[in-house]
């Protein structure tokens, strides 16, 4: 185990907090560069796939996780980024230039959201969030003449400083690239006063306010941070799948990107990539199980999302701090070893929140 | 004794056909503790929230060093110097207690959201500052030990005292502490007697607090307001109002 001797406030303050930790990330991201020469075309596809999850994952956990606003219409965001990117793309925008229109768009998007938020909270703003959802899938699927409507919209590979990326692994690059950047950047935000702001705000509003934030300007710099983050995850997910259409960006799409945050943790960095992990490695793992099982089940129709609820299920009643929390006690268990008890983690009995103030 | 800080003048409030609060005048001098005493339901954790502008009184007046507090938003409240405590503890749960007091500094900021989002050197020096600010009053409070511990797995005790910690990052001048010692055994209710008679003598903060336990208001109170269904009915030293016939028949009932 692992004792902290601190001895300056940078200590708190730096990105990695210990020689260890820089160790590991480091590890890590020699592996995520050397992954292209490690893995297959496909394997690789998949990961580029998680980056972009990775990426919404953090501006839903920015959102839900750290502001406690819950939002069940984030793929419209998703699809705002998109087919900005698309668009933008097809009328010749470099790329730097087109995703930071996309970003601009979703971010502008999620501040028009964000002024409900203002008024109703809890599942008051989740319903006006699925109804955006719904709205924006309607938009998209109506506005033919820019969206091509139900018949799709085929987009370019990206293209970068005249240079198409168009293999697997320049397009893994690019989307670890900018995978990399928002996790800096939203980790930036959480240990400056903005992200503590947002977590005041998750925590209780009336003493967030009475220490003087301003709530809704922060709840609206929450939704536009996370949209804008979101944005982003569209326009890669726009060359990704090269081909957009509206059923892409429906209200399960949405379902499915908050169970992603609350399996991988809600609350922490780490859940977001987890979450993203699990996602994608989920449909895989079922159809490497689908032989083993009787014929009946295996060719059943839903079995995807049974297998997908009811791991929420098995989440929320035992370990709601998702993927993450199941690590960190996993690692607590053998850092403390042979001393861990099964009580460490228990909360102890929460006091009675003040009722009148709300 | 030195101006009023703090002016309140026939305030009223009513909830539907309650009237919580009805014309309540008093003055907090700069560099006293007054305290608000008086039986429950009797008006005082409204009379706060009047003050940090939860609730929109229905009439009067309420002047910190001459600015109205009434035309100003609630959240400006705090940059003005205003910083409270909650009778129920609202602390921020699930974040750490050197959290808790970094989220007290929040008026003192001095950086913008983009410098944030890149994490400049003007960020950490900032950090810096408000750490070092913060590690003050851990050092006044004996949070030491705590730094690092989540609010939500802290005993009672502890979290009052990070609740006072928070107020006081915030270098109020006039600090609002409803029922500091509620909730805490002999010893803790002994160390928040010390603190406040610190904040006040040392800090040069100003208090006004609710407060039950007669025997810490007498010891740290310069003066005492009495309360009940929402008026005042007696004011003056403590021993003054301990003695008044009318805060004695509002905690006992008339004489038969």
């Amino acid at each position: 185990m692992r004792f902290l001797f601190k001895t300056d406030y940078d200590q708190d303050i730096r990105l990695f907090r210990h020689g260890g930790q820089r160790f590991w990330y480091a590890l890590l991201g020699i592996g995520l560069v050397a992954a292209p020469w490690a893995l297959s075309e496909y394997q690789l596809a998949q990961a580029s796939l998680i980056c972009i999850y990775g990426i919404v994952g953090l501006g839903l956990m920015l959102l839900t996780g750290y502001t406690g606003l819950v939002s069940i219409g984030h793929a419209a965001f998703l699809g705002v980024g998109a087919y900005a990117e698309a668009i933008l793309a097809a009328r010749g925008w470099p790329l730097p230039l087109s995703f930071a229109a996309a970003m601009l768009l979703s971010a502008a998007v999620g501040v028009v959201v964000g002024l409900p938020a203002l008024r109703v909270r809890g599942i008051y703003l989740a319903i006006a969030t699925l109804a955006f959802g719904f709205i924006v899938e309607e938009i998209i699927t109506r506005w033919e003449a820019l969206t091509g409507g139900n018949s799709g919209l085929p987009v370019a590979a990206a293209s970068l400083l005249g240079r198409a990326l168009d293999t697997t692994a320049e397009f893994y690059f690019l989307s670890l690239a900018c995978a990399v950047l928002a996790a800096v950047v939203v980790i930036n935000l959480l240990r400056s006063p903005t992200g503590r702001a947002f977590i005041a705000i998750r925590d209780s509003e009336i003493s967030a306010q009475s220490m003087g934030i301003h709530l809704a300007r922060y709840k609206t710099v929450s939704f536009a941070l996370s949209a804008a983050l979101t944005g982003l995850a569209g326009a890669l997910y726009a060359h990704k799948l090269r081909f957009l259409s509206p059923d892409q960006f429906t209200v399960i799409q949405s379902i499915e990107l908050l169970m992603m945050v609350f399996i991988g943790g809600i609350g922490s960095i780490h859940g977001a990539f987890l979450g993203a992990i699990f996602i994608i490695a989920l449909p895989q793992a079922i159809s490497g199980v689908r032989p083993l099982l009787p014929e009946a089940l295996a060719s059943a129709a839903g079995l995807q999302p049974t297998v997908f609820g009811l791991i929420l299920i098995g989440f929320i009643l035992f370990e709601p701090m998702g993927l993450y929390g199941w690590w960190f006690k996993t690692r607590t268990y053998f850092s403390l070893f042979p001393f861990y008890r099964r009580g460490t983690f228990k909360r102890r009995k929460a006091f009675q929140k003040s009722e009148r103030l709300r | 004794m030195s101006a009023a800080l703090l002016q309140v003048d026939h305030l009223s409030v009513q909830f539907g056909g309650v009237k919580a609060v009805s014309d309540v005048g008093f003055a907090v001098r700069q560099g006293e503790v007054l305290t608000l005493i008086g039986p429950n339901g009797a008006g005082k954790t409204t009379v706060f929230n009047l003050i940090s502008r939860i609730y929109q009184p229905a009439s009067g007046a309420i002047a910190l060093d001459g600015v109205d507090l009434l035309r100003v938003a609630p959240h400006r409240i705090a940059a003005l110097g205003i910083a409270r405590t909650f009778q129920n503890i609202e602390l921020f749960e699930n974040a750490t207690v050197l959290q808790n007091l970094l989220i007290g500094c929040h008026t003192h900021r001095a950086t913008g959201l983009w410098q944030e989002l890149l994490f400049l050197p003007t960020v950490r020096r900032e950090e810096r500052k408000l750490r070092e600010r913060v590690e003050q009053v851990i050092d006044l409070l004996d949070l030491q030990h705590h730094r690092d511990s989540l609010v939500a797995g802290l005993p009672y005790g502890v979290r009052k005292v990070v609740e006072l910690g928070r107020a006081l990052a915030a270098q109020p001048r006039l600090l609002l502490l409803d029922e500091p010692s509620s909730g805490l055994n002999v010893e803790e209710t002994d160390d928040m007697a010390f603190w406040i008679q610190d904040i006040r003598d040392d800090l040069g903060v100003t208090v006004l607090m609710v407060e039950h336990d007669m025997a810490l208001v007498s010891r740290v109170s310069d003066r005492v307001l009495a309360m009940n269904q929402g008026e005042v009915i007696a004011h003056g030293t403590p021993a003054e109002v301990q003695a008044h016939p009318a805060v004695v028949e509002a905690y006992l009932g008339k004489a038969a």
